[in-house]
């Protein structure tokens, strides 16, 4: 956009006869009221919805789903597997970025197709591969079973499928951006005698910790709120293999509609979060995905 | 291996390269290859059994069907919402901007459950539609409505970025010279846009073929009828049919095959067309 035209050509082109007529500002209006309306039915009412529906019964009852060990259960589950999966996407993110940004080799393209391929398979087949490997009649089963071992149906397989799904974050937000920001530095720190940590920490990180903040939220959201995948390995076990959206799946279909818009509301609100820190980073950044 | 990677003086390559591969391999790449090495052990009879029963092509229509019109519904509201964002100024817009990326963030069991509620039979827009004659939740339309949430940042997004190179001085030298607004649209807005939009179409459409949490909501789930891909394949496993659910899972992992590989050629055909068109 740095190339347009100026933005006081701009204006004055703006201000010439026959581009403000009252045809332009029906026209406006007409679209922008074409876009709330399709906005308000698809995306804010079912957002006030979730509200609504989990304060139908007072703000006493809302507050007492969470006193339901089985929904605090969920919340657990659901933090620990982030505080496993995220970490560990940061790490991947950052050791794939670095190969595929700051040097040229064969096959570059593919691995960054390969990488990317998560986000186009169904979150199903994502939790179905590791049921095949891993599960009663899968792969590995009965030698799991023998050992004792459960990773289908139990947290060890969760974390699997959340690992899947939310694979491309991180490295998706840093290999354009370290990519745009060329080697030059690092060069220069490494022909001074920094080490590679060091220069990692004190010239590629500083310059790229919006981008990393950026994907981190997103895997973050996305391994939090994961329904799919994860509904696939966990086995529903109430209270001790449901994650917060399945917990969610099981109060709906019991018809406690209060406590599973309450457990909704809180990934709601997680939603909103992410997208607030999503929206700061790019304001702060000028950085659009 | 000497011409396998250009020289350079930055440390770390064998061991950065050799972790992400090795993390993409047993995270990714061996369960995918596990489940077509399954897929294959079944036989041609077995495979094409399980392919072309009724139930599974019922389900292919459905699925295909719905993420079509749910995509063609976005590529047009998302280009009236991505026109609406970069071309006008109004109040809330910056809000609305960041709102657009919601269906990203939100969980689709969250969806799932708020737009049932929404569209049910006494729901918010529901006690509307139902008394004409529109039923959408626990009928396909439920499924296009649940699938339209899904994809519409994905098509918002891509066009936002081709709206804003669109060159405004060419619309003021057309319009200068006589031409109407639909011709402006149709010769200078439409071809710049389109490679976005159809790479907007067709992630949209990827993404609502592989959808599964918000569908089991609204679907209503009854087979034939209103059963996606996806959750066939949830229920093959629940009967541990595992040959089964692996027959379906490799058929719909070769439709994302294609059509990732089709976004990429979008991608490539949009960027030489901004080459050529000298920027």
């Amino acid at each position: 956009m740095a190339a347009g035209p100026s933005s006081a050509i701009l204006a004055e082109l703006a201000s010439r006869p026959g581009r403000d007529t009252a045809t332009s500002t029906i026209f406006k209006w007409l679209f922008i009221s074409l876009s709330l309306l399709f906005l308000m039915a698809l995306l804010f009412a079912p957002l006030i919805m979730v509200f609504a529906a989990a304060f139908e019964k007072g703000i006493g009852m809302y507050f007492n789903s969470f006193k339901d060990p089985d929904t605090l259960a969920a919340i657990r589950l659901t933090l620990l597997t982030a505080a496993i999966v995220v970490p560990a996407n940061i790490l991947f993110g950052i050791t794939a970025a670095w190969s595929i940004a700051k040097f040229e080799f064969k096959g570059k393209s593919f691995l960054i197709t390969l990488i990317d391929l998560p986000i186009a398979v169904s979150p199903v087949i994502s939790g179905l591969v590791y049921v095949l490997l891993f599960g009663a009649q899968g792969w590995f089963g009965t030698w799991l079973q023998d050992h004792d071992i459960s990773i289908v149906f139990a947290m060890p397989g969760i974390v699997l499928a959340t690992m899947f799904v939310t694979f491309p974050y991180v490295a998706r937000e840093l290999i354009p951006l370290m990519q745009q920001l060329g080697n030059d530095e690092e060069e220069a720190a490494i022909t001074l005698g920094a080490g590679g940590l060091m220069t990692f920490f004190h010239v590629t990180l500083p310059k790229v910790r919006w981008g990393l903040l950026y994907g981190v939220i997103l895997c973050n959201a996305r391994a939090m709120g994961e329904f799919g995948a994860v509904s696939v390995v966990s086995g529903h076990i109430r209270g001790l293999t449901t994650t917060m959206p399945l917990h969610v799946e099981i109060l709906y279909n019991e018809y406690n509609f209060v406590g599973a818009f309450a457990v909704a509301s809180l990934l709601t609100l997680l939603a909103v979060v992410t997208l607030v820190i999503k929206t700061l980073v790019e304001w702060r950044t000028g950085y659009k995905q | 291996m000497k011409s396998f990677r250009e020289p350079s003086i930055l440390p770390g390559f064998g061991l950065t390269l050799g972790f992400s591969t090795f993390f993409l391999s047993a995270i990714v790449l061996i369960p995918l290859a596990a489940m077509v090495v399954k897929t294959a052990t079944m036989g041609w009879h077995d495979f094409l059994a399980v392919l072309l029963n009724p139930r599974a092509v019922a389900s292919y229509k459905l699925t295909f069907g719905c993420s079509l019109l749910a995509a063609l519904i976005n590529s047009v509201f998302g280009f009236l919402i991505a026109w609406t964002l970069v071309r006008y100024e109004f109040p809330g817009r910056k809000f609305i901007d960041a709102l657009i990326d919601m269906p990203f963030a939100l969980p689709t069991a969250v969806s799932g459950i708020a737009l049932t509620a929404v569209f049910a039979e006494n729901g918010a827009l529901g006690q509307y539609l139902v008394p004409l004659g529109i039923k959408v939740a626990y009928t396909w339309i439920g499924i296009v409505v649940a699938l339209t949430l899904i994809g519409l940042p994905f098509v918002v997004r891509s066009i936002q970025p081709a709206l804003q190179e669109v060159q405004r001085d060419l619309e003021d030298a057309a319009e200068t010279l006589g031409a109407g607004r639909f011709y402006i649209f149709r010769r200078i807005i439409l071809p710049t846009v389109l490679p976005a939009l159809l790479t907007g179409f067709t992630l949209a459409f990827a993404r609502a073929v592989g959808e599964f949490g918000s569908v089991t909501f609204i679907a209503g789930n009854l087979p034939m009828k209103t059963e996606i891909t996806p959750l066939l394949i949830v229920i093959k496993l629940e009967q541990f049919d595992y040959k089964g659910a692996a027959a379906l899972g490799f058929i719909m992992l070769v439709m994302s095959f294609i059509m990732l590989m089709s976004i990429n050629l979008l991608q490539a055909w949009g960027r030489r067309r901004i080459v050529a068109a000298g920027r």
